[in-house]
């Protein structure tokens, strides 16, 4: 079956793909916005340890996740993975150390003789939160904005910028990405901290944090969306894959895919009705639709930067160096044989459904963290 | 086709995957073995109801558990390492390469990191028997996970089932089950495994006999014992034939490395093992700076012959050999792969420069002159020889590489015999009236964490300078990065990775001396 689809519809399916462990990945960063907000929400040390007990039961998700997303990458874009990976070495780089500090401190926190002490692990956790989704949203926001490159006859990339990708920072759409990534997830958090806490004062705290960065997040989204849709972007030839700047490129991406563009506007509706439901009614069901309306949106953004013959990673160094779903994928025979494998997909997602309500069938509250051995 | 590239940054480069490496590999292989021995007591536990083995599976697990975070993340640093610092390679190898790590990803660590959750958070919220499955699917996650890297891993040593393609400059798969099912791949991944099995089995052993040998917990550390003695020999008769199949694989696949493993510099028919020796400074050959003298050798007879083929005339090449070529044995000189690799990487330029200009005839004939089965069989297959401007450079660091070798092996006729002696004496009860054998129960754990690096480094170590078999150099696959940006990121790894390794070490002993923690009859 798979081995009569076309090549070029085989790259669309991984870039989909793509897409959607992006999406995913996102929502599952509310761990990162949780870790951003311990000191926040948590103002004793028993709110402390019910807040890092119940992210903790969800970090490897996201660990998990970010490797998948990586690993997909480079198998079914290793142009990309070469590209980007090799040339903004110190962006990535500082994504890694936030990531490789996160995984051990939950472990290692509560545990005796840990050798730095519980608050040093706790403060691994608020930088990994703080860190980690401002810099992967910054990254992401290249997609759009491009990075200065040029690849040789033989697809080597040579980095154009001495700072090895730290100049993201210099264009403020890219950071502004980043921020709505970081206010989005710690918006997911504080739902989250509303649907799995029994805990009075950390939903009333949650609830009011919620406002707050709800507005920064709707400010900084505003802000990036409208930049976005009246900015030029990078298309190229379907024939000649000739690469060239085209004005409102996002704008016209997201009229001539109307599926992408229903699926983004219901992505921002359901986000804003997750938060409501969560501020208005009986607070602790919002994560549901503002997680589905999360993962919507992302993919949608992560759509309209790849298809309709957009360079997904563009380059403004040297136009015909950006990448593009079509000149950076992995082979047709390759696509194939991953495309078998992606159809182990629905089943993962099934157990990891089945996981998630096994474990959080009760909610935590202090009597668990004073009873339970098995804690974080 | 490459730049030529600075040999320091090629070094710390190398440096910072070998510190990632070893590192992740000091945490991997217990997490291979405890999980399979964790989910042998719960089944036991369950099917039995004795709340003894429910203690013992709690409490491994909680050994477990602070060993896994660490090796997932140091996992993750080896995963983006293959495109921050080896970007020629990642797009070089890309399509192969990548394959098996995004299944790993979607098979593999999902199941591992989503049913570890419910092993540690489900014990009070499913049925013993649905706990029980998640704590097979976490062990056979954690052996799937192992699978996909490497076979990946053994692709490099052995590159199958891909031909090069001129458009992209790159390899392409055009055989996924032979990448799969590789014979250096399979022996790889067996060899690896049953390698972390015996350091789980040791590990556990070692731990038990500090309890016997201060009477705690004595009942639950026999029963560990016992579990981890027979799961100790399994594996360890198991690691003994991979080891075998690995080697006889290397013999054929890898004839350097074969011969830098044995020390071998002049091959012949019927030759002799060398069961151990000491190398001098002193060079055994002029022409050859790298192969030094041995001070003393003590050998077997014809047995490396046996070793490598089965048959005790067998012909193994030395180094010499594989320079300077065997014609009566069919193996090329070097010089001659160098000419040949010089062929493919010019007709390859003189393909792009074509298409540059525009001149499509002569790229069209140029393309089917690379692409045709004799160019890719003669030619391409020595891609990587044709960057080679010193036959030294394919000479690996051969004390390393033998020495590593020889006392991995050794360490590991050593296990078995641990395993075998623990598990005798433990059924005829004198176990803990020998205490010297108890301690020394306890100090092989750290023996077996050395056993099991030395495998890493004879596999890597020894296939110097390739990062693909003949394909690809390290220099040419390394990224055009400043030397500065790896010696700091190197740095700043080496410095973390070694306050985690601390805080892991410490952590881990003061819960061996706590212990385990009574639990009610019933499964909770």
């Amino acid at each position: 079956m798979i081995a009569a689809i076309s090549y070029s519809f085989l790259q669309e399916y991984w870039w989909a793909i793509i897409s959607l462990l992006g999406a995913l990945l996102v929502f599952l960063m509310f761990v990162q916005g949780g870790q951003s907000l311990l000191y926040t929400i948590g103002k004793t040390e028993m709110h402390r340890t019910m807040l890092v007990n119940t992210l903790g039961r969800k970090w490897e998700f996201t660990f998990t996740t970010l490797v998948t997303f990586g690993g997909a990458f480079f198998a079914s874009f290793p142009l990309f993975y070469a590209t980007s990976f090799g040339g903004a070495y110190w962006v990535w780089m500082a994504i890694l150390f936030s990531f490789v500090l996160q995984a051990v401190s939950y472990e290692f926190r509560s545990k005796p003789a840990n050798l730095l002490g519980k608050k040093t692990y706790d403060i691994f956790l608020f930088i990994n939160g703080l860190m980690g989704p401002i810099l992967i949203g910054t990254a992401v926001g290249t997609f759009f904005n491009g990075a200065a490159f040029s690849l040789n006859d033989y697809n080597q990339v040579m980095w154009q910028s001495a700072s090895r990708g730290l100049e993201a920072v210099t264009t403020f759409h890219n950071v502004a990405l980043g921020l709505v990534v970081f206010f989005l997830v710690r918006v997911l958090a504080l739902q989250y901290f509303m649907n799995s806490i029994d805990d009075d004062e950390i939903i009333a705290r949650s609830k009011k944090y919620l406002v707050y960065n709800t507005v920064l997040l709707l400010v900084f989204f505003l802000y990036f969306l409208v930049r976005l849709l009246i900015k030029d972007g990078y298309s190229y030839d379907a024939d000649t894959l000739v690469v060239s700047l085209e004005k409102y490129k996002y704008l016209h991406n997201l009229l001539e895919m109307p599926l992408i563009l229903i699926f983004f506007l219901a992505g921002v509706a359901l986000l804003l009705w997750g938060i409501a439901n969560d501020l208005l009614f009986k607070p602790g069901r919002g994560i549901w639709f503002s997680g589905i309306g999360t993962v919507l949106l992302v993919f949608s953004l992560f759509i309209i930067a790849g298809y309709n013959q957009t360079s997904y990673y563009p380059s403004w160094y040297d136009l015909q160096s950006s990448l593009t779903i079509r000149n950076s994928s992995s082979s047709h025979y390759t696509l194939q044989v991953m495309s078998y494998v992606s159809l182990l997909i629905p089943f993962v997602v099934a157990y990891i459904w089945y996981a998630w309500k096994s474990i959080n069938k009760k909610k935590i509250d202090k009597t668990e963290m004073e009873e339970t051995s098995q804690k974080y | 086709m490459f730049e030529s590239i600075d040999f320091s940054l090629v070094d710390w480069s190398r440096a910072q995957f070998a510190l990632t490496a070893m590192y992740h590999w000091l945490f991997v292989p217990l997490t291979l073995g405890t999980t399979f021995m964790i989910a042998i007591m719960e089944t036991i536990y369950v099917r039995t109801g004795n709340p003894e083995w429910k203690k013992m599976t709690k409490f491994w697990m909680t050994l477990f558990g602070i060993n896994f975070a660490i090796g997932v993340s140091t996992g993750i640093i080896l995963e983006f390492e293959f495109g921050t610092n080896w970007s020629n390679y990642s797009w070089f190898v890309g399509d192969i390469f990548g394959a098996p790590l995004a299944i790993e990803g979607i098979m593999a660590f999902f199941m591992e990191s989503t049913f570890i959750a419910v092993m540690f958070f489900g014990w009070n919220k499913l049925s013993p028997k649905l706990h029980l499955l998640s704590s097979w699917l976490v062990a056979i996650g954690a052996s799937l996970s192992a699978l996909w890297i490497l076979v990946a891993n053994g692709w490099m040593q052995s590159p199958v089932g891909t031909t090069f393609n001129p458009e992209t400059a790159r390899n392409e798969m055009t055989g996924f089950w032979e990448v799969l099912f590789s014979p250096v791949a399979v022996n790889k991944f067996l060899h690896t495994i049953t390698s972390g099995f015996v350091l789980s089995a040791v590990f556990v052993i070692g731990v038990s006999a500090w309890f016997l040998l201060k009477k705690r917990h004595v009942v639950l550390a026999r029963k560990s014992i016992l579990v981890a003695s027979i799961f100790g020999i399994i594996s360890t008769l198991a690691l003994i034939g991979t080891g075998d199949g690995s080697a006889k694989q290397v013999y054929k696949v890898q004839p350097m490395k074969f011969a830098a493993m044995e020390g071998l510099y002049e091959g012949g028919n019927g030759v002799a093992i060398k069961v151990f020796g000491l190398l001098s400074n002193n060079e055994a050959d002029p022409e050859y700076s790298k192969l030094k003298d041995f001070v003393f050798k003590f050998e077997i007879p014809k047995f490396l012959s046996i070793l490598a083929a089965n048959d005790p005339n067998a012909y193994v090449p030395g180094v010499k050999d594989i320079i300077e070529g065997n014609e009566e044995q069919g193996i090329l000189p070097v010089a001659e792969k160098i000419e040949r690799g010089k062929l493919a990487l010019s007709t390859l330029s003189e393909f792009k420069e074509a298409k540059k200009n525009g001149d499509m005839q002569k790229a069209a004939e140029l393309r089917a002159l690379l692409i045709s089965d004799s160019f890719q069989s003669n030619n391409f297959k020595y891609l990587g020889y044709g960057h080679i401007k010193d036959v030294n450079y394919l000479i690996p660091n051969i004390a390393l590489t033998f020495y590593a070798f020889h006392i991995m092996v050794m360490l590991g006729f050593f296990f078995l015999a641990l395993f075998v002696l623990t598990f005798w004496w433990l059924i005829k009860g004198s176990l803990e009236r020998k205490p010297w054998f108890l301690w020394i129960a306890l100090f092989s754990t750290p023996l077996a964490y050395l056993a099991s690096e030395l495998g890493w480094v004879v596999a890597e170590v020894g296939r110097q300078p390739w990062i693909i078999q003949d394909l690809m150099t390290t220099s040419t696959a390394v990224t055009n990065i400043s030397t500065s940006s790896v010696k700091i990121t190197f740095a700043l790894f080496a410095v973390i990775f070694t306050a985690l390794l601390i805080a892991e070490i410490g952590i881990m002993i003061k819960q061996i001396k706590i212990g385990p923690k009574e639990v009610e009859g019933g499964l909770k």
